[in-house]
């Protein structure tokens, strides 16, 4: 797709990118920090819990569980909507605090964005980060490629295994389960599923495990799509430099068609990892409240709405 | 142009027979490893009230909220690669046996109902069944140990001493015998046996129980009465018409001579 | 060579056979066990435990004990064991071993605040050396003191108390048996004037009726136990019956079993002498041969500090403590004691509480007229939940088994008697109606004392390491028997101090005062085992004063001590054991002890080369000293009497006491020991056999005395498996006694008597009423009799209320022996019960909001504990009561017990005091 744009203003954003201060890089990574604090306080949170018994009060443990299922301070518990419904599926009917759990989750994902849970939660986003980051500095070629969508058909397969083999079928292969386990509760060779994972992402498919494969990531895709939590996108300031697609490790969701005519990032696969809006020169990226919020955006009537030039 | 109508549309059949069967593919393998995983259980034991080691594994999610609440560490949740399937909870009672806690932690804990909350008193649950190896057992072999049975949270009911006069002295046994009815499987007894190998060991119920075939009652059990006023079965069908080509015995009775 | 196809194929299936294990694994496992026991060599030993006494065969390779088994010749136990027993080969393989002596010190030097460094054994018994001239010269004879045992072996305890008595002339050595026996051996000595059981074990395989006393054989005595049951599977008749104050696992095999409320047997025993004498079942040939009627005063105390208690004690402890000077009757004491309710008793014979008199038999039947089954019932009844008739059906039942003169029958008690504060009148009650049903020293027929310990019976009392006693159930207090010992021992007259030591709760009570500055512990474990701990402990680290344990294992004792001796264990030096049916049994050193760790006996024998004659045997100041023949105050100068039996001031103790020229005649090595080593002569390196020639001369105290021993090589001749005192020599062969006072058994009885009661040969008592002695003018002669006493109820001193509202009661548990230094040093047995529990009833529990497997703190006026609760298991508790086993010294249960003793005896009640529960 050509632009309408001259090259010289993009360069002039990369020019202006490159010549940061340190201050200004270091900015640059704030989401990034607040991510790798939010994984990894929730794990130490749990972790806490299991092995120092920390609590709340006296005889409330601060955070009971992993993220399958968990219960905080004794107040509320919280479920894995997905695992939910897979166990379901699997035949057997979940008592009421699992569904209350997987309600306040669900909820919440509804409202800050589904994929907001592997980009802020998920300790295997820490990993598959750290592969994409290497990937991007080594001449690794490209193997093959996978369509995005593949996803989708793991999850539907998922939904379906469980139904026929009476288990929920992801969360016993789950390496994110596995992971997060064994930090916790520590024992086992689920690691190796987790270097499995690594090995993938940074030998074989770029974005391999949570762009291309996770079915938990779809699940939350699908969830995802009516958040009202989103990235909002100024197509007037935007000198289409190309640099928030290449931090993107969902590049699709920045389709610039797409972007100009509703002015946010709706897709559902947006993980709301911020990467983009802490780098993009021209600050034409940022978090925003769309309310209400319209799921099917590409009604050409709207794209009119779009504010241009000025 | 219908060339390449034709030709595309050739390649959309092919690539979703190729979709298809890789789906198939990665779809029973899938299915398949998940059997497997799920079948690798046989000496699970698992936290009291757990359902049916089937639907356990279908109700558990796997959080671990069981271990957590046990106060004394006895339970782990599986690794990957082990013999127990993964990420469920468990306990090795040599090591740590389940202390039966009156208020059943673990059993609060559990958010899905995999370890059953219709389980009222810790008495009643049934992780496994205590089994003694006779051979190895100190107390069946003369010697006064019998610490299984003090020791047993459930002493005199789950596990009782029987007593005989031994053969070779003026002494008597005491044999601990193990009584399904009541044993809940705790484990007490495992970790508390003092030999080097545990002669007492709880095993899943469906590893050691036998059952005595429907067609036979034990004839000291209850009082049976003559039935007074019997009622026949309805009368048999009436015969048919025609003799059948086939009669039971015949294929026997004409083969060979004699 | 040709091999035909058949043979090579026979040869290949065997292959094939054994190379995949086609075998029996029982076949493979024999095989594999008789290439591991290659090169074991075996002897017979005697299990460490408890007072069974059973035979075991030990088997040792390359220094190590690499098995042992139940011995199957031994007519105790037939080759069988209790749990603990099954671990004899372990106890010493801990690995918490002392091995080095260790003495507090800073700087290098001792210090009573500093930490324990490893010292030398030289170093070791020089500030112990130094310590005891300290205390013997600020105190005198009195300020030394040693706390003896009922495990050690015979020679060890016969070497302490000849050291103590006769070279140091201190009578402060007192054995843990003293919280264990010693009931049972002042009702001995009373009743019949000697110590120790008339029957034997086989009574089990005579009788028809086994009466358990407070004695849960079941875990306590579990060999036993297996005879019991044996009969009672075997013998239509038996009838076994528990009485308990909670339901334990004797009551399993038990027909009845009476839970009585605590000092209960006081009435229930009274009841059925009651019941024996109403329904004429007395047997009046045996009682008008062999006894006489006696009593003696009830207002005797409990055993508390007699003065200045206030001092030491708290407020809270003072509410029970001032009973030992005037006592209020209550209700049920009352009318046991023909008084009124509300009674102030002054307790007057808290100092002489042995005073005995004849009374006649009306004065006898008489008293036992309060003891009506509905007094009784009442009195007793210990489970509130139980029906009263109920109740009274079991003790009418009861009854009718005492009073059935076809039945034969034996009592058996232990700690439940002798742990009491009546434990002398009780046990003396159990006698009481043996004899008036004429049932006792038969086969079959006998109030039987089972012993706790091992060497309680062959140590503690025949060798008589008491603060009061000398060997064969001599006492220092008699001047014939101290002239006796005297002549044996070679001493000069007036060497041995008549004055009766500091038994062992009061060397406790003198370390606190300061009248005892130097205390020794050998094979036993005070400040673990002693009641009312927290006083104690304050004590032994508060005081000045030097405190030695010698253990294997670092105790809570051990933790108290300024220096501290590492110890040789069982097998690791020669010994001599005897258990509850007087069998002497005898082992060989099979092992060397580990690094420094030595055996008692070479210690007592180190440490008494350090003193001279001129340092002990000189004039002695013994405070409060009043003896015929003695200066009020003081022991004389022997030393010119010693220079005339040719000592020298300069002579040490241990010449003079131990390598006697007698004694060194016994050489090492000697033949007996088939090439066992023995590191007590070896360290000596004087080339004789202590072990050896101290049994000799410790013989020639029972020989002729009906306490006969054999020599020492009998013993350990292959085929002998102990023997039972006295064993006389009968036409060449040496002969144990079955059962003693019968003429059909024992030498000892005058032939026509039919049985003879010899103990009190030559002793007569004044004779009184059922009040006092009267005026003495009036005596009978007590020759060939026993003593039928009449001792009424008393109630416990300490009682539940409003605020401690529980009993507690403390005792042992199967898994652990005693303090648990070794079996808790077991992993297997820590394993199988690692910790103490405090049961409770359910309700009780529920009550106060507790559940089990909580963690409470049991409390009394004088400590608290924490515990965890459990509601179920092997004991029963009724309402009311909780049980603590004393073995875990992470619960110290001996913190909240209280320090009431029975007058008589000394020995505290560790059975019953009040205490609260509540949620730690």
């Amino acid at each position: 797709m050509s632009t309408d744009f001259p090259r010289a203003d993009a360069q002039a954003s990369l020019a202006r990118l490159r010549a940061r201060t340190l201050s200004a890089r270091l900015w640059s990574w704030r989401t990034l920090v607040l991510r790798r604090l939010t994984q990894f306080g929730i794990l130490l949170m749990f972790f806490g819990t299991a092995h120092w018994g920390w609590e709340a009060s006296r005889d409330v443990p601060l955070l009971s569980g992993n993220l399958s299922a968990s219960e905080f301070m004794g107040l509320f518990p919280m479920a894995d909507p997905f695992a939910a419904l897979q166990i379901l599926l699997a035949g057997h009917v979940l008592q009421a605090e699992v569904w209350t759990g997987a309600a306040i989750v669900f909820g919440f994902y509804m409202l800050v964005g589904g994929r907001v849970y592997c980009a802020w939660v998920c300790p295997v986003n820490a990993v598959t980060d750290l592969a994409g980051w290497l990937r991007q500095r080594l001449p690794v070629a490209t193997l093959f490629a996978l369509s995005r969508t593949t996803r989708y058909f793991v999850l539907a397969a998922a939904l379906f295994i469980s139904v026929i083999t009476g288990v929920a079928a992801f969360e016993w292969v789950s390496p994110i389960g596995m992971m997060h386990r064994e930090i916790v509760f520590g024992m086992g060779l689920g690691f190796l599923a987790l270097t499995a994972i690594f090995l993938f992402d940074l030998l074989i498919l770029r974005n391999g495990w949570c762009g291309h494969l996770c079915p938990l990531g779809a699940f939350w895709s699908l969830v995802g799509k009516a958040a009202p939590l989103r990235v909002r996108f100024d197509a007037d300031s935007c000198t289409r430099c190309g640099e928030c697609a290449r931090v993107c490790p969902e590049p699709q969701v920045l389709n610039l068609k797409k972007l100009d005519q509703s002015g946010w990032v709706t897709a559902g696969e947006c993980s709301n990892c911020g990467r983009c809006t802490a780098l993009c020169p021209e600050g034409s990226l940022a978090f925003g409240l769309r309310w209400p919020v319209r799921v099917r955006s590409d009604n050409p009537d709207q794209s009119n709405q779009s504010t241009r030039g000025g | 142009m219908s060339d390449t109508r034709s030709a595309s549309r050739r390649d959309f059949l092919v690539k979703l027979a190729q979709g298809s069967a890789l789906a198939a593919t990665a779809g029973t393998l899938w299915a398949y490893l998940l059997k497997q995983e799920v079948r690798a259980h046989p000496f699970a034991l698992r936290p009291p009230g757990a359902r049916a080691e089937r639907d356990f594994n279908a109700a558990c999610i796997k959080c671990g909220q069981c271990v957590n609440a046990c106060p004394y560490d006895t339970l782990t949740l599986a690794g990957a690669g082990g013999d127990i399937p993964i990420g469920t909870p468990h306990f090795t009672p040599r090591d740590i046996p389940c202390y039966l806690c009156p208020d059943i932690p673990c059993m609060k804990a559990c958010p899905t109902g995999a370890l059953s909350p219709a389980l009222a008193d810790i008495n009643d649950s049934r992780m496994g069944l205590a089994v003694i190896d006779l051979e190895n057992c100190l107390s069946w072999k003369g010697l006064r140990c019998e610490i299984c049975h003090r020791e047993c949270p459930l002493k005199g009911k789950a596990i009782v001493l029987e007593t005989h006069p031994r053969r070779i002295s003026r002494h008597a046994m005491f044999m601990p015998i193990v009584h399904s009815e009541h044993c809940t499987g705790c484990g007490i007894c495992e970790k508390a046996c003092p030999t080097a190998e545990a002669a007492i060991r709880i095993l899943p119920h469906k590893m050691v129980q036998g059952k005595i075939g429907e067609h036979y009652r034990l004839g000291w059990t209850s009082e049976t009465e003559i039935t007074q006023e019997f009622q026949p079965s309805a009368a048999p069908d009436a015969a048919p018409e025609a003799a059948p080509r086939k009669a039971p015995g015949m294929d026997y009775l004409n083969e060979g001579g004699l | 060579m040709t091999v035909n196809r058949r043979e090579f194929l026979k040869t290949a299936v065997a292959g094939v056979a054994a190379s995949t294990m086609s075998l029996p694994l029982t076949r493979l496992a024999e095989a594999a066990a008789r290439e591991l026991e290659k090169g074991w060599q075996w002897d017979k030993s005697v299990c460490r435990f408890c007072g069974t006494g059973c035979g075991i065969l030990v088997a040792t390779k390359g220094g190590r004990i690499v098995a042992t088994k139940g011995d199957p010749d031994a007519p105790v136990n037939r080759g069988l064991n209790c749990v603990k027993g099954y671990f004899n080969g372990k106890i010493i393989y801990g690995a918490d071993r002392l091995t080095q002596p260790l003495l507090r010190m800073t700087n290098g030097k001792f210090d009573k605040q500093g930490k324990f460094q490893p010292v030398s054994w030289e170093q070791a018994l020089d500030v112990m050396e130094e310590k005891m001239r300290w205390a013997l010269r600020e105190k005198g004879p009195h300020g030394i003191s040693i706390f003896g045992s009922g495990q050690y072996t015979i020679h060890e305890g016969y070497a302490a108390a000849k050291l103590m008595k006769a070279g140091f002339r201190s009578n402060n050595l007192d054995p843990n048996a003293r919280h264990c026996m010693a009931s049972a051996v002042v009702a001995f000595m009373q009743t019949f004037g000697i110590d120790e059981p008339q029957g034997n074990y086989d009574d089990i395989e005579h009788t028809d009726t086994a009466v358990l006393w407070g004695a849960n054989m079941a875990e306590m005595h579990p060999i036993l136990w297996s005879r019991i049951t044996d009969r009672r599977l075997t013998h239509d008749k038996m009838r076994v019956v528990n009485l308990t104050v909670y339901g334990n696992m004797s009551s399993d095999i038990a027909d009845l079993e009476i839970v009585f409320a605590p000092n209960g047997d006081l009435a229930i025993q009274n009841y059925i002498a009651r019941e024996i004498v109403a329904r004429n079942a007395v047997d009046w040939d045996f009682v008008n041969k062999h006894t006489v009627f006696a009593t003696g005063p009830y207002d005797i105390g409990y055993g508390f500090r007699p003065a200045n208690a206030e001092k030491y004690a708290s407020a809270a402890e003072m509410e029970t403590f001032r009973n030992e000077k005037v006592r209020i009757l209550d209700k049920w004491e009352a009318i046991a004691q023909r008084r009124k309710e509300g009674d102030a008793v002054e307790q007057k014979n808290a100092a002489t509480p042995m005073k005995d008199w004849a009374i006649g038999f009306e004065d006898f039947r008489k008293a036992l007229d309060p003891y009506t089954l509905d007094f009784t019932a009442e009195v007793a009844k210990g489970d509130p939940d139980e029906p009263m008739d109920a109740f009274k059906a079991k003790l009418k039942q009861l009854a009718d088994y005492y009073c059935d003169r076809n039945r034969k029958l034996v009592s058996y008690w232990t700690m439940g008697f002798n742990q009491h504060q009546r434990g002398t009148w009780v046990n003396e009650q159990a006698y009481m109606n043996h004899l008036l049903t004429g049932r006792q020293c038969k086969p079959g027929n006998g109030a039987f004392s089972l012993t706790g310990q091992p060497s309680a019976c062959g140590t503690a009392r025949e060798v008589g390491t008491f603060a009061h006693r000398l060997p064969a159930d001599m006492v220092v207090m008699n001047p014939k028997h101290r002239a006796l010992a005297e002549k044996i021992w070679k001493l000069p007259a007036k060497t041995i101090n008549p004055q009766m030591g500091s038994h062992y709760v009061k060397i406790m009570r003198d370390l606190e005062d300061g009248s005892i500055l130097f205390n020794w512990t050998q094979v036993n474990n005070p400040w673990q085992n002693t009641a009312n701990l927290n006083h104690w402990i304050k004590a032994g680290r508060e005081m000045n004063n030097f405190i030695v344990v010698s253990d294997a294992y670092p105790s809570v004792s051990a933790k108290v001590a300024d220096l501290i001796l590492p110890a040789a264990m069982i097998n690791e030096k020669w010994g001599a054991y005897g258990n509850a049916e007087r069998r002497t049994q005898v082992w060989r050193q099979q092992v060397p002890p580990p690094g420094q760790a030595r055996p008692d006996l070479w210690m007592i024998l180190e440490l008494s080369k350090r003193f001279k004659l001129k340092e002990v045997w000189g004039e002695q100041k013994i405070p409060g000293l009043k003896a015929e023949g003695f200066e009020d105050g003081k022991l004389p100068s022997v030393l010119d009497e010693a220079v005339k039996l040719g000592y020298s001031p300069e002579s040490t103790l241990y010449e003079v006491l131990f390598a006697t020229p007698e004694n060194k005649k016994a050489k090492w090595p000697d033949p007996i020991a088939k090439g066992h080593p023995n590191i007590t002569a070896t360290l000596l390196k004087d080339g004789w056999f202590p072990e050896k020639a101290l049994f000799e001369e410790y013989r020639q105290f029972g020989t002729g005395k009906a306490h006969d021993l054999a020599p020492f090589d009998v013993y350990h001749h292959d085929k002998v498996r102990g023997m039972k005192w006295p064993v006389v020599q009968k036409e060449g062969k040496w002969v144990e006694t079955a059962w003693r006072n019968n003429e059909q058994y024992d030498p000892y009885v005058e032939k026509g008597r039919g049985f003879d009661f010899y103990g009190n040969n030559g002793l007569s008592l004044v004779v009184g009423d059922l009040d006092k002695p009267g005026d003495g003018s009036r005596k009978v002669d007590i020759s060939h009799k026993a003593k039928i006493y009449f001792r009424p109820y008393a109630s416990p001193v300490e009682k539940p209320d409003a605020k401690w509202d529980l009993w507690l009661c403390t005792g042992r548990v199967l898994e652990h022996w005693h303090s648990g230094t070794m079996t808790r040093r077991v992993p297997e047995l820590h394993r199988a019960v690692p910790a103490a529990v405090c049961w409770i009833h359910p309700k009780d529990a529920e009550s106060r909001g507790l559940k089990r497997n909580d963690l409470v703190w049991v409390e009394s006026r004088r400590g608290k504990i924490k515990v965890r609760l459990e509601t179920g298991g092997r004991n029963r508790m009724p309402r009311g009561m909780v049980y603590v086993p004393w073995f875990d010294e992470g619960v110290l249960i001996n913190r909240v017990t209280l320090d009431a003793t029975c007058p008589l005896s000394k020995e505290t009640d560790f059975k019953k005091c009040a205490v609260k529960v509540y949620k730690a």
